[in-house]
């Protein structure tokens, strides 16, 4: 069973007085540990795929499975839930809340989780520090450069043990030297830590990091190939 | 699901990041539950004194005295007198009690303590009229009126003054060097309003008054007669009752002027509880009103609020927030906002209540259940203003908030 299997996953939007179908129906599977990309132009319906993948929207039809559970079944709480407990987020905006420390915002979803607040404290540090943020905890994001502030978004997303990390353009507001930072730690965090990673970008350099890349392509996938990772290419030159 | 106190350290959070705006919002509710405390308060204090001043003339209390202006000019003079007050409680229906009076300011002598007391002469229906009760010994009989008997029954002040611990009863004491048997003592009534102590009086039989300490004995004059009716609402019938009884002993032809007044309590209370009602219904109203505004400042400011804050609520939705939770966070918010416009509320009431009671000459009162009842209303005006915003927060869509800007 794979993780994420999407079937003829089909969305549209009303646009006035009729349709429009962005997706006309996408086939996907994806197995626990993976590292894939979505690419394509604007409008290719990568991040509306990516949306659903992440439980923030629903499909007009076709059948998503999550790690077994048919995710249509679900209603607005059970998404929630799913949202919390399996998947984190990680924007282009980073999507921090403001005037609110680093510390205060990876705590967040715990909050929503129950998590009693010295273990939240505690775990919040942890994923902070791993991210090498243990000195701006107490810091607002607007205190935090675009880099810093990408960390503790990831840091949020990965903070309440999410099996899964969605991350839409995460490195679209950052410089290529932050970017490539950035990428690495994705990359890092898939392979030591085995969580499941699902990017949507339009750049090829940074698509390069994951093990696997999907194009998209007025709303189908036009190709979906592995990719012989940017740093095992490294290490393979070095050897 | 998110635990309480976390969403309310949330709301109290977002409330401080906005100070000012936060402020100005419950002013709505400050001024209305300032009204409605200030309005409990002076009219409790306003009824505390109506209760002390039936307390201090006795319920269902009515006199009648002597029109001193018109006994000069009709002839020849008509004075109240002792047979006025038997004809009185003879032929009117709804008296419970009925007691001429005379009064006089005489020293009391005991040994080697002195004291100035108001001496009243009158009949055992004084007791009844005033609400006096004996504690010791006992009180006024008819026998001692008929005998023009040489006793008195003491307030409990003049017993304190004259006697300091002593028993009184069975003892002699003078009163312009007439030597009278103490036979009883009041219970103390304590003060009236204004300080006006209540058992500073000595009884003695009205006879007895007349015949040695006024000398008015040949025309059985009187200077007022005190009635007792069996009820609040038996006054106004017995003024009518009395007024015609006592016209027709006077023989005043209609059109003469009459040469007695009677007041009743209720008249006298009526005016001052006529103006505490109009002051309570008139804060009453600004309550409503102002907690009605208060509420939809509260609402307004909420709905500007959650559509600020839209992405923030986007955000709390992608990492796993319900719509219960944001609806709470909001709901909170707007309950903290009417509590803390509550809480100023209370504290701006009772400073104006002490202002107005200045005016009124009633002292505020103040009750733990009116300031308990401020905060129920406002918490109300919270939830039932702050819901509607609250629950359109919580209707977003995660990712339309997520696109927001």
């Amino acid at each position: 069973m794979s993780l994420i299997e999407l079937t003829g996953i089909r969305k549209s939007f009303r646009m006035g007085d009729g349709e429009l179908e962005v997706l006309h129906g996408i086939d996907m599977r994806v197995e626990s540990g993976e590292f894939i990309a979505m690419m394509g132009p604007s409008g290719s319906g990568k991040s509306t795929t990516m949306n659903i993948l992440g439980c923030l929207d629903t499909p007009t039809s076709g059948r998503y499975i999550l790690d077994g559970q048919d995710v249509g079944d679900l209603d607005g709480d059970e998404l929630a839930m799913i949202r919390n407990k399996m998947i984190g987020f990680v924007f282009q905006g980073f999507n921090l809340l403001q005037r609110t420390s680093a510390l205060a915002n990876v705590e967040m979803p715990m909050l929503y989780s129950g998590t009693r607040a010295k273990e939240r404290r505690a775990r919040a540090k942890e994923v902070l520090e791993r991210m090498g943020l243990g000195d701006r905890m107490s810091h607002d994001p607007s205190q935090l450069s675009g880099g810093q502030q990408q960390r503790v978004a990831i840091a949020r997303g990965i903070v309440n043990r999410a099996p899964i990390l969605m991350a839409d353009e995460p490195t679209g507001n950052l410089d290529s030297k932050t970017s490539d930072e950035i990428m690495k730690l994705f990359q890092e965090l898939n392979e030591k830590e085995g969580i499941t990673i699902a990017l949507v970008t339009h750049e090829p350099d940074v698509a390069s990091y994951s093990g696997r890349i999907m194009h998209f392509k007025d709303g189908l996938i036009t190709s979906d190939e592995p990719n012989g990772r940017k740093g095992a290419q490294q290490r393979d030159l070095i050897l | 699901m998110i635990s309480f106190s976390e969403v309310l350290k949330v709301s109290v959070k977002a409330l401080m990041i906005n100070k000012m705006r936060s402020c100005l919002t419950t002013l709505g509710i400050i001024i209305g539950v300032a009204a409605v405390i200030a309005a409990f308060a002076v009219g409790r204090g306003a009824n505390k004194v109506i209760d002390d001043q039936i307390a201090m003339f006795g319920s269902n209390f009515m006199f009648i005295f002597t029109e001193r202006s018109a006994v000069g000019s009709s002839t020849p003079p008509r004075y109240l007198t002792v047979s006025d007050a038997e004809a009185i409680e003879r032929e009117c229906s709804g008296v419970e009690a009925v007691a001429p009076v005379v009064e006089t300011n005489l020293q009391a002598v005991y040994g080697s303590a002195n004291w100035t007391a108001e001496v009243v002469g009158s009949t055992p229906g004084y007791a009844a009229v005033r609400d006096y009760k004996i504690e010791q010994g006992r009180g006024l009989l008819a026998s001692d009126v008929r005998a023009a008997a040489k006793v008195c029954v003491l307030g409990r002040t003049v017993a304190n003054k004259l006697f300091e611990g002593e028993d009184p009863v069975g003892k002699i004491i003078r009163l312009r060097t007439v030597p009278f048997l103490v036979i009883g003592v009041f219970e103390t009534k304590g003060q009236a309003m204004g300080g006006w102590d209540q058992d500073d009086f000595a009884l003695v039989p009205l006879t007895t008054a007349q015949r040695r300490l006024t000398r008015n004995v040949n025309t059985g004059r009187v200077g007022n007669i005190m009635v007792k009716g069996v009820s609040m609402k038996a006054l106004d019938y017995l003024d009518i009752q009395i007024g015609d009884l006592l016209r027709e002993r006077h023989r005043i032809r209609p059109g003469q002027p009459d040469d007695f007044a009677i007041r009743n309590i209720s008249q006298i209370l009526d005016a001052r509880r006529k103006a505490t009602q109009t002051m309570s219904i008139l804060l009453g109203s600004i309550a409503v009103i102002s907690l009605i505004v208060g509420g939809i400042g509260i609402m307004n400011i909420m709905l500007v609020s959650v559509a600020e804050r839209t992405r923030e609520i986007g955000i709390r939705m992608a990492v796993g927030a319900k719509s219960a939770d944001i609806r709470l966070q909001f709901l909170i918010e707007a309950v903290t906002l009417s509590l803390l416009g509550g809480l100023i509320g209370v504290m701006l009431g009772m400073a104006s209540a002490h202002g107005l009671a200045k005016v009124m000459e009633s002292p505020p009162i103040f009750g733990a259940g009116v300031i308990a009842l401020s905060f129920v209303f406002s918490a109300m005006v919270g939830i039932g203003f702050g819901f509607y915003p609250a629950w359109r927060a919580s209707l977003l869509n995660p990712i339309d908030a997520l696109k927001y800007e």
